[in-house]
């Protein structure tokens, strides 16, 4: 298992040399929004708090590295560290107000959700931000403003987030904070007896996941080097970070990578196929259909079910 | 089992819990001496898994106070009344389902052992105490209802616990498992953990208990050792209704 996975590194580092720029777009996505779904994870997967309003967290930090690039000149490089606390301090007052009290499942769903919109909302009618007209990022290609002329700096950047987001994962998962989480998902009045603090456990993998989140934010911002709060702040951005570890299988280190290699690819192609015609919605349909058929046969996801395969094929 | 000197480990004082139009419990009072094993029997509704939700913060009481080693319990939450020592089981037992047997204990391992490999230890040697051994790796959804109920009793002794609360871990079972469980508790308890039992076994309850608390309707009618507590005309009122109390002796 570990020199396959050093063996799909090893093709992934060395992959930009042979495709073209198209391919190499198509592997920015998926490295973008496995390293989204890593950090959703974390608090979704392993804690199992299904926060459906990520998107946000994505939003403070693409504004707020934006900001303070065009109007201070603060480097992007600092000012994604300065998203990332921003939309920590966020994810702490979310986490806040629904672990304290003990909001569970659908108002906890909720409760996310509606931060998001209220983000979105407030976004949208703030002039200094740029408000409905969305705010724009002048391409200059200099690498300390976090542009790159060439489109592969941008695969390495994104392949770096992904991999660092797994590593944090793959630390947490080994040590007792992963283990706290994983329990407090499967039962939590049984951790509490068992002297599980529950609520600050909660309330660290939210603050982990959603400054991984806002540091997410500024590759957003500087890779389409404009904002529209409608779609930063979009619930279907929230949507989209989401599926991919659901699909590859939450709360487990791999499974937002996989569900990443699934689904980026397949939003892209049905993007290109449907895109003409007035069939531009068409992926959403795909990613239902998909959806529907992950809930009934692969309910933990693919990875956990590849894994059985492995294990099997291991033992023969 | 004697009651051994200094401040008792637990001291329960005029406790109370009020549910809507409902006393669930009034007025409780009692103590326990360290070492000691005290059951804790009344009729179905009596009040005992409050009394358990008060004592491990998961309720707290209208009134009274709880004071367990010296220390009181008020506000504390469940996390830290286990991180004092004192940790309950649950009637229903709720284990992790999706995790194996090993990884269920080591949650409450990993309460005074923060090193995961350390926590594996405590509780591999825990789920050998309690005859686990050989479902370590079993995912605990598998497991039978006995065996749940050891597993239930595992993960809490792996908090090393000073004093151990145990609802109804007999429930269920039947005479031989129960036979077996009477050990396993005795057995823990000779290790130096105090013991609270809720128990509908009155076999079970009369062996391993040196004291037992009778409450009924959320009230403490008697107390008392268990030959004592048995033959009380209170007790068999609270369980067979007043009429019994002065049928002739057979």
């Amino acid at each position: 298992m570990r020199w396959l996975l050093l063996a799909a590194l090893a093709v992934l580092l060395a992959l930009p040399a042979w495709i073209n720029s198209y391919a190499v777009t198509v592997f920015i996505f998926i490295f973008f929004y496995a390293f989204l779904g890593q950090a959703w994870n974390l608090v979704g997967g392993y804690a199992g708090q299904l926060s459906a309003g990520h998107a946000a967290f994505v939003g403070i930090g693409a504004y707020a590295s934006a900001l303070l690039s065009v109007q201070a000149g603060l480097t992007p490089w600092v000012g994604m560290l300065v998203g990332g606390v921003l939309a920590a301090a966020l994810g702490t007052v979310v986490g806040y107000l629904g672990f304290r009290f003990g909001l569970r499942g659908f108002y906890f769903v909720l409760l996310t959700v509606a931060f998001a919109e209220v983000c979105r909302i407030v976004a949208l009618n703030t002039d200094a931000v740029g408000g409905a007209l969305g705010f724009y990022i002048t391409f200059t290609g200099n690498p300390r403003q976090f542009q790159f002329q060439d489109n592969r700096a941008y695969y390495y950047v994104a392949l770096g987030l992904m991999l660092a987001a797994t590593g944090i994962v793959a630390a947490i998962e080994r040590r007792r904070f992963g283990a706290y989480l994983i329990a407090i998902r499967e039962d939590e009045q049984a951790c509490e007896a068992l002297g599980v603090n529950t609520f600050r456990y909660k309330m660290l993998a939210m603050v982990v996941s959603s400054f991984l989140t806002g540091v997410g934010g500024t590759f957003y911002a500087f890779y389409l080097f404009s904002l529209q709060p409608n779609s930063v702040f979009g619930i279907p951005l929230s949507v989209e970070i989401i599926i991919r570890p659901i699909v590859g299988g939450a709360g487990t280190v791999l499974g937002p990578i996989l569900g990443s290699f699934i689904l980026s690819p397949l939003a892209e192609a049905s993007r290109v196929y449907f895109g003409q015609g007035g069939w531009s919605g068409a992926h959403l349909i795909a990613y239902g259909l998909l959806l529907i058929a992950v809930v009934l046969f692969l309910p933990q996801g693919a990875y956990p079910a590849l894994r059985r395969l492995w294990v099997k094929a291991a033992a023969r | 089992m004697s009651a051994g000197g200094g401040p008792p480990l637990l001291e329960v004082r005029g406790i109370g819990k009020r549910f809507g139009g409902l006393q669930a419990v009034r007025d409780l009072s009692f103590e326990m001496a360290r070492g000691e094993v005290l059951g804790l029997i009344g009729p179905n509704g009596a009040g005992k898994t409050t009394v358990f939700n008060l004592l491990s913060g998961f309720l707290a009481p209208d009134g009274g106070e709880v004071r367990f080693d010296g220390r009181s319990l008020a506000g504390l939450k469940p996390h830290a009344v286990c991180q004092l020592g004192l940790v309950r089981t649950f009637q229903i037992v709720r284990p992790f389902p999706h995790l194996s047997v090993l990884d269920n204990v080591r949650v409450g391992a990993l309460a005074r052992r923060p090193q995961m490999a350390e926590a594996r230890e405590r509780a591999r040697a825990v789920i050998e105490q309690v005859g686990l051994g050989a479902k370590a790796g079993q995912p605990a959804a598998g497991l039978t209802l006995a065996e749940r109920k050891r597993l239930e009793l595992a993960r809490a002794l792996a908090t090393e616990p000073t004093l151990l609360l145990l609802d109804e871990v007999m429930a269920g079972l039947n005479p031989t498992e129960i036979e077996a469980i009477v050990g396993l508790v005795r057995s823990i308890n000779a290790s130096g953990i105090s013991i609270l039992l809720i128990e509908h076994n009155m076999r079970a309850v009369m062996t391993l208990s040196g004291r037992i608390v009778v409450l009924s309707f959320g009230e403490k009618i008697v107390e008392g050792p268990p030959a004592a507590v048995a033959n009380h005309p209170r007790v068999i009122e609270a369980y067979l209704g007043e009429e019994y109390v002065h049928a002739p002796a057979r």
